[in-house]
């Protein structure tokens, strides 16, 4: 979990870095966790592989909902309607991906969002107008990921730990900022922005998806998406391959908690109040969707693609117990089953040794 | 006159523990519901018929008052609205304690009011079960307890006990629903409830009471989601609710805070073929009533204004008086507070009671 800085404090860059080509090569070792060894081995160890069994299950429930309530389950406005529940906790998972598979956890997700919405729709905010509410939460928001980073980068505090003083004390402010009101939106003109629906898909819905590829992008294109499986695959190998571990990890955590700033503002605008019971059990939910999309708590080793399934594989399941008026309670007993079954598939696909 | 803060949600007896654990672990505010008035309506209560006699000035009477910790609106009117009251007052002393939700705190803060033998007690208790002991060994010492909505095990725990009626909360919200229904000639109408907590005894009290009064005309609940007492566990619960029903003729939702995420998701959804009820009685629900320019027609109260009635019982107990309106010269032993339907025609009334959330 915690990047184990050698004990002596000394960075990378008191060492001479190696050249780039062979600092790619060691980065590509480190990020490797298990050296594929039969020809399945190498097919399945492609993540598109590990996707196949997501894939099955958010198809089997879906024909369930189909068969069950028929139309009124696979009408456009439904679809939309799972979609647009999805986008918020979408958005928070799309960041918890990077942090886990850095080898970190956020617990303060949930929290960080209802701070954010509550500092952003306090009257002095409003006073800045619409942008001025967008640019707070997601400034609130990404120091609140910062200070997450700093205290578990250079302060060593295990993110389990950091992250649960974060969620503690982000709440509190929150409630303490807001003195406890619901606190309303009063530009109407921000709310209809983010209701609207072009081409007849919700602003919502498009944040949600442009958070994604640019997450996936961000995460498989770039030199900062090999640093992350590095990191998490095994952080001293990362650091004397000249990877400033520490500084990654902070960005890291920034980056989540720029995703939280970015679903406060969507729960805004859906509910049209801040308020510091907004996010409830955030970090449960993403948590969830994030490990049943196959990434590793360990690290090392996950998809965007996988986490975009689990989040979606969730809101479609909590549509369905509704459509069929069933019990919430009901609805838990099957999520947990859920997350059980999507694991041990992925776990038969992909052969993960047991290290893992 | 300058309303309390907002309630927002009461945490309830049993649940209230389990649910304050999780709430530290998981940053979920322990909540539930909260309910109307965060008032100062206790002057205009006192200035109501029958105050006569009783509001002479009389022997000093001091009152010990002890609740849960005001972290959410509900208990915040709550002792905002005990302090107001007695304020009303130059005969009462209030002694009040610091709110708190830990179980072993409230019990040495009443031990410490029975120390210094104050002249009757006020208790909400955070765990009713948990500070019975307490509240006999006050009664034993000869203080009597007024015993404030979550109930203690025992009847020897407390002289009175005043608090609110979530199954009469139901039974209203159920009654006006189905008289809208018949009024409007609709014979197997489709109706939807979008409760809070569903663990919590003080919504399956609702709950119950809503199913019952549907069934005596004939009618029963279609969809029920369950929400978490928040906007956002709101607007979720309505939004696959509405894509649950094509057509929906009534829904109650039992919490006006709740209520906001609801009306929020039933705009986006531009669906407006229901009336809907609310509960607990906020100002912005209020509002809407009044406008009467939405699906919000109605309203159902509990009202934290309980607390001024408290005060005032405990003052009546000091002075050895009874309720002036009853022939008995002492006060009854278990007051249960009706819930109020708040409709356009009489929002008027009720809006001092509407309490910002």
């Amino acid at each position: 979990m915690n990047e184990q800085v050698s004990s002596t404090g000394t960075t990378s860059t008191g060492t001479t870095a190696p050249p780039a080509q062979e600092q790619k090569r060691v980065e590509r070792a480190a990020a490797s966790t298990a050296t594929p060894t039969s020809r399945l081995d190498r097919v399945l160890a492609n993540p598109a592989a590990r996707n196949l069994g997501l894939v099955a299950v958010l198809l089997l429930i879906c024909v369930i909902g189909v068969v069950e309530s028929g139309s009124s389950f696979a009408s456009q406005s439904n679809v939309l309607t799972i979609l647009r529940l999805a986008s918020t906790i979408g958005v928070v998972s799309v960041g918890m991906t990077f942090v886990i598979i850095g080898g970190g956890i956020d617990l303060s997700v949930g929290a960080i969002v209802a701070l954010s919405s509550v500092w952003a729709t306090t009257v002095a905010t409003q006073d800045f107008g619409p942008f001025g509410i967008i640019f707070t939460a997601l400034v609130v928001g990404t120091a609140c990921g910062l200070v997450n980073g700093v205290v578990v980068a250079y302060g060593r505090v295990v993110p389990f730990i950091a992250t649960l003083a974060m969620l503690a004390s982000a709440r509190g402010l929150a409630e303490k900022i807001s003195d406890l009101q619901t606190q309303r939106v009063t530009h109407t003109g921000f709310i209809r922005f983010f209701r609207a629906e072009p081409a007849g898909i919700p602003v919502l819905v498009l944040m949600f998806a442009a958070t994604a590829v640019l997450g996936w992008l961000l995460l498989n294109r770039t030199t900062f998406g090999r640093r992350t499986f590095a990191i998490g695959g095994n952080a001293e190998a990362a650091r004397l391959a000249g990877i400033d571990v520490r500084r990654h990890t902070v960005a890291l955590f920034a980056l989540l908690g720029l995703c939280c700033g970015i679903a406060a503002v969507m729960i805004i605008a859906r509910t049209t109040v801040g308020t510091s019971s907004h996010g409830n059990l955030y970090e449960l939910d993403s948590i969830a969707a994030v490990v049943i999309g196959g990434t590793l708590l360990s690290g090392g080793r996950g998809s965007i693609v996988g986490t975009v399934l689990g989040v979606v594989i969730f809101s479609t399941l909590n549509n369905i117990f509704t459509l069929q008026n069933l019990d919430t309670s009901d609805q838990a007993v099957a999520k947990g089953l859920i997350i059980v079954a999507a694991v041990l598939l992925q776990q038969r696909v992909a052969r993960v040794p047991g290290t893992s | 006159m300058d309303l309390p803060e907002n309630l927002r949600r009461r945490s309830f007896l049993l649940g209230a523990g389990a649910l304050g654990a999780g709430a530290a672990l998981a940053g979920c505010t322990g909540n539930s519901s909260k309910d109307d008035t965060a008032n100062v309506a206790a002057p205009a209560a006192s200035s109501a018929g029958g105050g006569g006699g009783n509001d002479a000035i009389g022997q000093k009477v001091v009152v010990g008052f002890s609740a849960p910790a005001a972290d959410h609106g509900w208990i915040g009117a709550i002792t905002k609205n005990a302090k107001a009251q007695a304020a009303q007052y130059s005969d009462v002393e209030l002694k009040a304690t610091e709110g708190t939700n830990d179980t072993n705190q409230q019990i040495s803060q009443v031990e410490t009011l029975i120390n210094a033998k104050v002249g009757v007690l006020v208790i909400l208790p955070y765990d009713g079960k948990a500070l019975t002991e307490v509240a006999t060994k006050a009664m034993d010492a000869g203080i009597p307890v007024v015993n404030l909505d979550r109930v203690f095990d025992s009847p020897l725990a407390y002289r009175i006990w005043i608090g609110g009626d979530n199954y009469g909360m139901g039974v209203a919200a159920g009654t006006y629903i189905a008289k809208a229904m018949k009024d409007k000639g609709v014979s197997s109408p489709v109706i939807a409830e979008i409760p809070g907590i569903d663990s919590l005894p003080l919504t399956q009290q609702r709950s119950k009471g809503f199913a019952d009064a549907l069934k005596a005309a004939g009618f029963k609940v279609a969809n029920r989601v369950p929400a978490d007492f928040t906007p956002e566990g709101g607007e979720k619960a309505a939004s696959n609710l509405l894509q649950a029903a094509g057509k929906i003729d009534a829904i109650w939702n039992h919490d006006d805070d709740q209520g906001i995420g609801v009306l929020s998701a039933i705009e986006s959804a531009k669906r407006s073929e229901f009336v809907l009820v609310g509960g607990a009685g906020s100002k912005n629900a209020m509002d809407a009533i009044k406008a009467d320019n939405g699906v919000l027609k109605c309203t159902v109260t509990y009202s934290p204004s309980m607390s001024s009635s408290a005060i005032k019982l405990a003052r009546l107990i000091g002075h050895s008086k009874g309720m002036s309106d009853l022939v008995e010269k002492e006060v009854p032993t278990s007051i249960t507070l009706a819930s109020a339907t708040v409709t356009k025609d009489n929002v008027d009334q009720y809006m001092q009671f509407g309490f910002t959330s």
